[in-house]
């Protein structure tokens, strides 16, 4: 089962890496998002796969005697999902404010910040 | 529990002892702020008395790490678990003195910042928030610098870049939009990275603790495998773009220049500073392997961004963006102390970084003021201000002094630290990188001192005429809001310079403490450590 997450995290990081190195903001946007749930299946992979085993131990064991998910991994990818799924709310909401106040999604337009024909600095007075 | 096969010792596996009272200390930055925080967002649109609220929170965070820095130093390095479970099961706060001491200096320069804020952020600027974001970044960062655990290290990290964006669109101008597209897609993938390289480093060694990784990895045969030398180039990578390090440091020049001045004081002191001191950890004390054979690629990578940032900072004609590149700069000698990796080129990483939190916000400061007095942010626009304030032309020159390394300011001795440890590791090319970075930035910082403060007028007017007065839009100057803060930084500036003594024993103790990290595993594991 491992292999086929493997194999489904690096197609989503492809995607991701596709749709980030292109000049439009919202293609970028959804590289991210992308990228966010790439990483989540990743950590999630990494604290082994099980199936159909509850990370629970029975009420009268202090160790587990059968095969019982790891729950850190759970715990983890709850906070990365709602850190990187807020992240990118934020960052929709600043794109369309950009995109109004600006007129464009491209960012080879955005030179607001970076004017494109930038005066040297004076030489001498 | 009747009926158990097995006996468990729960003492193994919680503390059982009630906590030493002083070691709350551990967490009081961390409350006073987010407590600061709520409190200032509640009354959000109270606009005279956020400010007071606001300062006087900072101020309770600068004593409280003060009181936990003289704790640290007495009983060395501190440890709290949250929950009662001890590690690796419960999270852990561990505080040594490197992170205590940039939480300290940190927390100096957001309370001036805070004390800046009363004079340049209109009353439109505190209903958006400022002093409830300002807080709430000091929440992250301090968090980032006393969290010993590497998971809750990416949390404060996104605490920290969250508030980071909300200050770096107060205002609402377009060119704040255009800056803070760049700012947050970039650090937003760097975190990511960061993130990739957590899970992979979880799924190595199954602990997130950082000193229970750092005893696993000392523990393995061939800690130089090609797996932890993957996971050790993404945390680079991560931490390079926080830093902003050559080549993945062009969203700090796009971005800090944008939102208001004392906005970018702060993020150019505190947040790509936050980036190294991730490197050091990770690469120090985390995977100090690692770091030996990629120091070839970090000096590669430290020679770059000191003449990038030296280079970009002549180039510029907006004062801003031009101390933008003088950052940079001062990332890259950081760097090449990471890059050299003895116990004396750490300890010169860690006075750089302290140094460079300070002289970086109180030039965005005196940048601040400079726009006030001569209405534009331009060098050719500038002109005269030697004539309106002979004192503020002074503290200028200080802070450039300082900035480039001359004596006898602040930034003399951690670059003699630097340079010594580079040529003394047969490292001559990083020294010599170091010193002419800082040859470049004295005549950048010359070129300001020159057109801003020296001539008579700005471009166009014949020399010796004063320049016109800034226009009724422009901020007032409003006595000590502006200058406590400027003087506080200024002295401290000065005092480092003349007074290294104690700044050098400390960062010695820092770098100490992650070299040989006995100290540090001890506190978090107890005596079997």
């Amino acid at each position: 089962m491992e292999t086929g997450v493997v194999i489904m995290i690096g197609l989503f990081f492809t995607v991701a890496v596709y749709l980030m190195l292109s000049t439009q903001l919202v293609r970028i946007l959804l590289g991210i998002a992308i990228l966010g749930n790439a990483v989540n299946m990743l950590i999630f992979t990494n604290g082994r796969l099980t199936r159909e085993d509850p990370p629970l131990i029975p009420p009268d064991l202090y160790v587990p005697d059968v095969a019982t998910a790891n729950p850190l991994p759970q715990a983890l990818v709850l906070t990365a999902i709602v850190i990187s799924f807020s992240f990118f709310a934020f960052l929709l909401v600043l794109a369309f404010r950009a995109y109004q106040e600006l007129g464009t999604d491209g960012v080879n337009e955005m030179r607001l910040a970076e004017p494109e024909h930038d005066q040297t600095p004076p030489q001498g007075y | 529990m009747a009926g158990s096969s097995v006996s468990v010792d729960i003492s193994q596996a919680m503390t059982t002892a009630a906590i030493p009272a002083g070691d709350w200390l551990v967490v009081a930055p961390t409350l006073i702020t987010i407590l600061g925080g709520s409190l200032c967002l509640m009354l959000r649109k109270n606009t005279d008395l956020q400010p007071k609220i606001g300062i006087g929170f900072l101020a309770l965070l600068v004593l409280a790490n003060l009181a936990l820095l003289i704790r640290v130093l007495d009983h060395g390095v501190i440890t709290m678990v949250m929950g009662s479970w001890l590690p690796p099961f419960g999270i852990a706060f561990t505080v040594d003195t490197l992170g205590v001491t940039l939480s300290m200096i940190g927390s100096i320069v957001a309370f001036c910042a805070g004390v800046f804020g009363v004079a340049t952020v209109d009353s439109t600027g505190r209903r958006y928030g400022f002093y409830p974001f300002l807080l709430l970044l000091m929440t992250g960062v301090s968090g980032a610098f006393l969290t010993g655990d590497i998971f809750n290290l990416y949390v404060w990290f996104e605490v920290l870049l969250i508030s980071s964006y909300g200050l770096l669109i107060l205002g609402n101008d377009r060119i704040q939009l255009d800056g803070a597209v760049k700012y947050g897609v970039l650090n937003l993938v760097a975190t990511n990275l960061f993130l990739i390289a957590t899970g992979l480093l979880y799924g190595i060694f199954g602990t997130l603790n950082m000193a229970d990784i750092a005893m696993k990895v000392a523990a393995l045969e061939n800690p130089a495998s090609g797996t932890l030398a993957t996971v050790a180039a993404l945390y680079f990578l991560a931490f390079a773009m926080k830093a902003a390090a050559f080549p993945v440091n062009f969203w700090l020049p796009a971005s800090y220049h944008t939102p208001n001045v004392v906005v970018s004081a702060v993020f150019a002191g505190l947040l790509t500073k936050v980036g190294v001191y991730a490197l050091i950890r990770v690469f120090v004390l985390l995977l100090p392997a690692s770091r030996g054979y990629m120091s070839d690629v970090v000096a590669a990578v430290a020679i770059a961004t000191l003449l990038t940032g030296a280079l970009g900072a002549l180039a510029q004609s907006e004062v801003r963006r031009l101390l933008g590149y003088v950052v940079i700069a001062g990332i890259g000698s950081m760097l090449a102390g990471i890059s050299v990796g003895s116990t004396l080129a750490l300890s010169g990483a860690i006075f750089y970084a302290v140094h460079s939190i300070i002289v970086m916000t109180a030039l965005y400061m005196v940048s601040g003021i400079m726009c006030m007095m001569g209405g534009s942010y331009d060098l050719r626009k500038l002109g005269g201000l030697y004539q309106k304030s002979a004192a503020f032309a002074g503290v200028f020159l200080v802070l450039g002094f300082a900035v480039s390394g001359l004596p006898p300011f602040s930034g003399f001795w951690p670059k003699v630290i630097l340079v010594d440890a580079a040529f003394s590791d047969g490292r001559a090319w990083l020294g010599a990188a170091i010193l002419v970075s800082g040859f470049l930035v004295t005549l950048a910082m010359g070129r300001i001192w020159i057109f801003a403060f020296w001539r008579g007028g700005p471009e166009g007017t014949p020399d010796g005429e004063a320049a016109p007065s800034a226009d009724g839009s422009a901020i007032q100057l409003t006595g000590g809001a502006v200058w406590l803060p400027l003087g506080i930084l200024t002295a401290l500036v000065v005092y480092f310079g003349l007074q290294p003594e104690w700044m050098i024993e400390l960062s010695t103790r820092g770098a100490g403490g992650i070299v040989e990290p006995f100290g540090y595993l001890r506190s978090v594991f107890g005596e079997q450590g």
